[in-house]
């Protein structure tokens, strides 16, 4: 039985040395020039210091180079991977193919882990972006358990899914918080939003609060639940995921320590045996609701829901 | 950024600059009778969807047969097709894929538009005589990429529609490869390929075709501070919306064309004849001016008037011309505005007894001033006398959709030119 790597993103160096203890196996860094939607902002000299802690304790980390490139950030993309390679990162995350033409340029082997977010459907892209320089591929998050098992029987690479936090449905690259204030004549907010991770929609019909904020790389609008299957993992060890993903963005310090905690239980008692995991798995999934924030309830996201088109 | 005189594509002749290499004139088509509509008033190639792998589930879509019909009608007048294949498949998605592109390939279809390296690498296996673009879906935005599918051997690359002109000419200096952009018609807020609102709002897949569009509607905006949900719109006002206003970039067609851009793309296969016509009519006049005397190019008024013929949403240049404020999306009520009703398609005309012969679209009745506009004609307008039905009885009105009709009319008009009312 193949032990899936517990992967983290981590707000803070010291948050990084926090969550190795709370038994994380792999880490994402980054900055939000070359990184989409980061649970926390790596300089270079940061992340330097982050995988020293992380390689020190055996773990792996991973720097997020998955934004939408337009030409003004391609001229800096060779230069931020020949310093990634001097760091000795474990991968890249990458969902633009100018990633590729850099990183030929750069000279570099770092690994590749292919994540273009909503894009990543069918196990031929994941073993297509294989070809090219790839290791793995993180799904997109409105697949199917069924999807997902399907994809890993037949790629030819590590296959990464999420299995706790929110997800991103929607970037923009337009400033639609600012577009908002102005027309609205509220110079203020304007002046503030990008500091801002505290706004949300209200979608009355569905009585939905989705997350949005602006940063460097536009508006991004998150679910208005995050998923938690704790206690759905069955299929996905059977299957021999590769990577468990939590994404902590929007999370406390706090919060991010006590799942990552739980999902280090449950993969550890899974790797006992599987009745090990049933024993544990409820308890873990109320574990995690006692500290759930109400305006985000927990869900399954698309793991055990029908999709039409 | 200064216009500059592209010489890769113009030459002196006779002592004046003219465009030799023209930028094509793509045009959307949602079933047959648009595709020809599209390809009479002036398109060079129309893109379409087959019955699968394409987006907008809702848009009339192509069987073979129709597809194969569609080319024989455009090559007639050199005209090309497309077809949009550019949903991300899933699994389930695969199969029956190979048969599909053979089929687009044996009925005469240039190119597929695509966004899934899955239907990309199998064209190029089982399908290789059809052209490969690279669709919007891809949110394709710099140089390295479009270098990247250049390597990968496809001949045209459908930008991001969030990329401007200076984006576009750097493209366009860096790599050597077809690039097609959005010029007209409803936009995406969101990076395309990047929104899937509509599959966590309603379970609608969007990048499988079927967005319902959560973009277009209103939200509230909140702070949470203190614990405290702090509203950050005033009662009454207009909510938080993201809906952007339509592109149209009819007065960058100078610019459009000088930094060598190779397909001029209009958006809407859900659009009707009258849009189409009315759209492709107005760019084909810009383009064909600019062309044939780019030097002593003037946009007439009347032209930019005409575009504003057909039902639009308000309008602005997006990202062509720099980053969009808040000007270019809308906020409140934001109806289409219609200024003209479709009143009808002429199906034939006796230049002895000047009767017109006419398809109805819309109500119209004797007294009515009436607009004739088509390929061959200059617009013009008339009053309408007696109207009669098919049998030759006389009508107080034209009421049925589809009904045909006769009226006179003493300037000639040709088969499927368009008529249509101003509204009051």
């Amino acid at each position: 039985m193949k032990k899936p790597e517990l992967l983290v993103t981590p707000h803070s160096v010291s948050h990084v040395q926090e969550l190795l203890e709370a038994g994380a196996d792999a880490f994402v860094l980054g900055e939000q020039k070359f990184g989409l939607r980061l649970a926390g902002e790596f300089t270079i000299a940061q992340i330097e210091e982050a995988v020293k802690m992380i390689h020190t304790a055996g773990k792996k980390a991973y720097v997020a180079m998955n934004a939408i490139f337009h030409n003004d950030r391609v001229d800096a993309l060779t230069p931020y991977i020949q310093q990634l390679d001097r760091i000795g990162v474990d991968a890249i995350i990458f969902g633009d193919p100018s990633i590729i033409i850099a990183r030929r340029e750069a000279e570099s082997n770092i690994p590749l882990h292919w994540d273009a977010e909503t894009t990543s459907t069918n196990w031929f892209q994941a073993n297509y972006w294989g070809k090219r320089g790839a290791t793995r591929t993180y799904l997109a998050r409105e697949l199917s358990m069924e999807e997902v098992v399907e994809i890993k029987e037949n790629a030819e690479v590590e296959v990464e899914v999420l299995v706790h936090g929110m997800t991103c449905m929607f970037q923009s690259k337009r400033s639609l918080l600012g577009n908002y204030f102005l027309f609205q004549e509220k110079t203020m907010e304007v002046e503030n939003r990008k500091e801002a991770k505290n706004m949300f929609l209200h979608d009355k019909e569905r009585e939905n609060k989705y997350p949005i904020y602006e940063d460097l790389n536009g508006t991004h609008i998150y679910t208005p639940n995050d998923i938690c299957i704790i206690d759905e993992l069955n299929e996905l060890f059977e299957a021999e995921v590769d990577s468990f993903k939590f994404d902590s963005v929007l999370c406390s310090d706090e919060y991010a320590i006590t799942v990552t905690s739980c999902y280090r239980k449950a993969i550890d008692a899974y790797m006992e045996s599987e009745d090990d995991y049933d024993d544990v798995k409820q308890d873990l999934l109320e574990a995690i609701e006692e500290i759930q924030p109400e305006i985000r309830p927990l869900d399954t996201g698309f793991y055990f829901k029908e999709t039409v088109y | 950024m200064t216009m500059i005189k592209n010489d890769r594509i113009s030459e002196i002749i006779d002592g004046k600059r003219v465009i030799t290499r023209k930028p094509e004139l793509l045009a959307p088509a949602g079933n047959l009778e648009k595709l020809k509509i599209a390809v009479h008033y002036g398109a060079d190639a129309v893109f379409i969807g087959g019955q699968e792998f394409g987006l907008r589930s809702n848009a009339g879509n192509f069987s073979l047969e129709e597809m194969q019909e569609g080319v024989e009608f455009a090559n007639k007048y050199g005209s090309k097709i497309y077809v949009t294949t550019n949903i991300f498949a899933h699994n389930d998605n695969m199969h029956g894929l190979e048969e599909y592109l053979q089929g687009l390939e044996r009925v005469g279809i240039t190119g597929i538009i695509v966004a899934d390296p899955l239907i990309i690498e199998t064209c190029k296996e089982v399908a290789p005589k059809l052209e490969i673009h690279l669709s919007t879906q891809q949110s394709l935005a710099n140089w390295k990429a479009v270098q990247y599918w250049k390597e990968q051997g496809l001949e045209r690359v459908v930008l991001a529609r969030e990329t401007g002109a200076e984006e576009i000419q750097l493209m366009k200096e860096k790599v050597d490869i077809e690039i097609e952009s959005f010029v007209h018609g409803a936009m995406c807020i969101a990076y395309s390929g990047r929104c899937v609102l509509s599959n966590h709002m309603t379970a609608r897949d969007s990048n499988r075709g079927g967005c319902c569009q959560s973009c277009r509607w209103d939200y509230d905006l909140y702070a949470v501070e203190d614990g405290e949900e702090k509203p950050l719109f005033e009662e009454g006002k207009e909510a938080f919306a993201m809906s952007p206003k339509d592109l149209k970039l009819i007065e960058s067609i100078p610019k459009i064309i000088e930094l060598g851009i190779d397909s001029l793309k209009v958006e809407g296969r859900m659009k009707s004849i009258h849009y189409i016509a009315t759209v492709v009519t107005v760019y084909r006049k810009v383009i064909d001016a600019y062309c044939a005397d780019p030097d002593n190019f003037v946009i007439q008024q009347e032209w930019l008037e005409e575009l504003d013929k057909c039902a639009n949403r308000e309008t602005a240049s997006s990202f062509f011309e720099g980053e969009p404020n808040y000007e270019q999306q809308m906020f409140g009520e934001h109806g289409k505005q219609t200024k003209f009703d479709f009143c009808g398609m002429v199906l034939d005309y006796n230049e002895e007894s000047k009767m017109v012969t006419l398809q109805q679209r819309n109500y119209f009745k004797p007294g009515d001033e009436l607009e004739f506009f088509g390929p061959n004609i200059e617009n013009f307008t008339t009053v309408i006398e007696e109207i009669l039905d098919e049998k030759g009885e006389s009508l107080d009105a034209a009421r049925h959709p589809l009904q045909i009709v006769r009226f006179k009319c003493e300037q000639k008009v040709n088969p499927h030119d368009m008529m249509r009312k101003e509204m009051r």
